[in-house]
């Protein structure tokens, strides 16, 4: 099956989809030196992002949320994709400044929990294999 | 997006790799709204400056933008988490102080002013009506839109920069006419004084703004406003609402230019004021520190605390936070000198948002709304809003 979106940063990746419903905040919300969600009470609490492609509505919280996402590039624990359903500024310029492949403007209902899938950032799109 | 020869030769690197990735990020920006264009910045304002919020990560970003990034357009700086000459006698650590130190250099590298300060607009990065800006910083942005009628978005951090290795930002929002309407009309019925009030005033908008999911308010019955009013009025509108632009009758240039609201229209009267000013008072509350300066302090301010600390001696710790250029021009004057005798303390380039004082005082007194807000949400104060004759005669008590 393949999802056609829309391109926020260009780049493929091919990994296992870790699939929210909640949305993320990079600055606080993850642990950039492991990876894991920390925010209480979210869905993926304890769990790793590193590696993996992504998957959750949208963005939130402040700003610095970019550079935190840039910082987990640079400890290689950052995700290896990024798709959501629409994308907010913080999360668009952390994948910019981190150049981490993103799609938005996708159905993420159809993406599941350890799915293989393929993000092709430059066309904009998300291929569920 | 349509570019023009040089917004595309910046994104395909013939500008250098800074300019490159800043363009990755504005036309990115660009295409998430729907700009058709990009337009000239006159100036850019950048926040993330506090070692506190970048950390390690927005540091390592800024030095290696500032390998080859050249501003093309004025820019300076939000407050930073010290003051740069002083930071020892205000208690703030050797490893802090490096680390602040460090982002500050690579912005100078970069060409940015860094004159770290909130209100860019009185110290020179002074934009007129109408022309295009990249701000960040909520209060600055909600001064340049409504009070001089200029234009921006609210950006962040790397937005801002981007604008500023660039000259450029994506035309949409506050740029275009359409969406500076106001939308909720407030009838002012009682009047409004003092730097304390308007901020009182801001919240009362700001939070009706939130609870209706509006953004634009437009404000009648305020005949007289002081640029110090209104720039707490921007700093507490901005805070509790999210307000990048305001119209008020017969105050900010753009009040005529666009249709009354007539959807929603709220009332406001010497009750609601009371009754907001009571919610910026914490019960059980022991002042052990006093500040004044959110957002930085003017001329006109600092004169006014010098008259009314002369010949007297505070007892609690008093900070007075505002711009380098500013305290340069009152150490002039002998204002500071006024001040500093009295045993108050200058915190220049700083403020108590950004500083890293989190549980050094149990209990602040400020004459803004805005530093109630981040005073108990960030740094776990308990507060107290009043005048600034109010803060002075609790300083000294």
């Amino acid at each position: 099956m393949k999802l056609k979106g829309r391109k926020i940063y260009k780049g493929t990746a091919e990994a296992e989809a870790i699939v929210t419903k909640d949305g993320i905040s990079f600055y606080g919300g993850v642990d950039p030196d492991t990876g894991e969600v920390v925010e209480v009470g979210h869905e993926l609490e304890g769990q790793s992002i590193t590696g993996k492609v992504l998957v959750f509505p949208t963005g939130k919280g402040s700003t610095v949320g970019s550079y935190t996402m840039y910082r987990m590039k640079k400890n290689n624990t950052a995700p290896a994709a990024i798709v959501n359903k629409q994308i907010d500024t913080i999360v668009a310029v952390g994948c910019i400044i981190s150049e981490i492949p993103c799609v938005d403007k996708i159905d993420i209902n159809k993406i599941q929990n350890g799915q293989k899938i393929i993000v092709n950032g430059s066309e904009g799109t998300v291929e569920v294999k | 997006m349509k570019l023009t020869q040089e917004e595309q030769d910046m994104l395909d690197g013939k500008y250098g790799k800074s300019a490159k990735k800043s363009m990755e990020i504005l036309t990115t920006l660009g295409e998430i709204f729907d700009a058709e264009c990009m337009v000239d910045v006159y100036g850019v304002q950048i926040a993330g400056v506090s070692y506190a919020n970048l950390g390690e990560a927005g540091l390592e970003f800024l030095s290696e933008m500032a390998i080859d990034g050249k501003v093309r357009v004025l820019t300076t700086l939000n407050p930073a988490g010290m003051d740069r000459e002083n930071w020892q006698e205000l208690g703030i650590d050797k490893e802090f102080a490096k680390n602040q130190n460090r982002a500050i250099d690579a912005f100078a590298k970069m060409g940015i002013i860094t004159t770290c300060s909130c209100t860019p607009y009185l110290i020179g990065n002074a934009p007129h009506y109408g022309q295009h800006l990249a701000w960040a910083e909520s209060s600055a942005v909600c001064y340049a839109n409504s009070v001089i009628g200029a234009r921006t978005n609210r950006e962040g951090g790397p937005s801002a920069l981007a604008s500023a290795l660039t000259g450029k930002t994506p035309k949409y929002g506050y740029h275009l006419d359409e969406n500076r309407h106001g939308q909720v009309l407030f009838k002012t019925n009682t009047p409004v004084k003092g730097t304390d009030e308007f901020g009182v005033l801001g919240k009362i908008i700001g939070d009706k703004l939130v609870e209706l999911g509006k953004k634009i308010p437009y404000i009648s019955g305020i005949p007289l406003a002081t640029v110090e009013e209104l720039k707490s009025f921007c700093a507490s509108v901005a805070t509790y609402g999210g307000t990048a632009l305001f119209h008020m009758e017969g105050i900010t240039p753009e009040y005529n230019k666009y249709p009354i609201p007539k959807d929603f229209v709220f009332e406001i009267n010497q009750d609601d004021l009371d009754k907001t000013r009571a919610e910026l008072i914490d019960d059980d509350l022991e002042i052990d520190f006093v500040s004044i300066g959110c957002p930085h302090a003017s001329i006109h301010e600092i004169e006014k605390i010098a008259r009314l600390l002369e010949g007297k001696k505070v007892k609690k710790e008093f900070w007075i936070t505002t711009a380098r250029p500013t305290k340069r021009i009152v150490d002039e004057v002998g204002y500071s000198k006024i001040i500093e005798d009295a045993g108050a303390k200058f915190a220049a380039d700083t403020c108590c948002v950004v500083a890293p004082i989190k549980g050094r005082f149990k209990g602040i007194m400020v004459d803004s709304a805005k530093a109630c807000y981040y005073g108990r949400a960030k740094n776990k104060f308990k507060v107290k809003i009043g005048s600034i004759e109010e803060c002075i005669e609790e300083a000294i008590k």
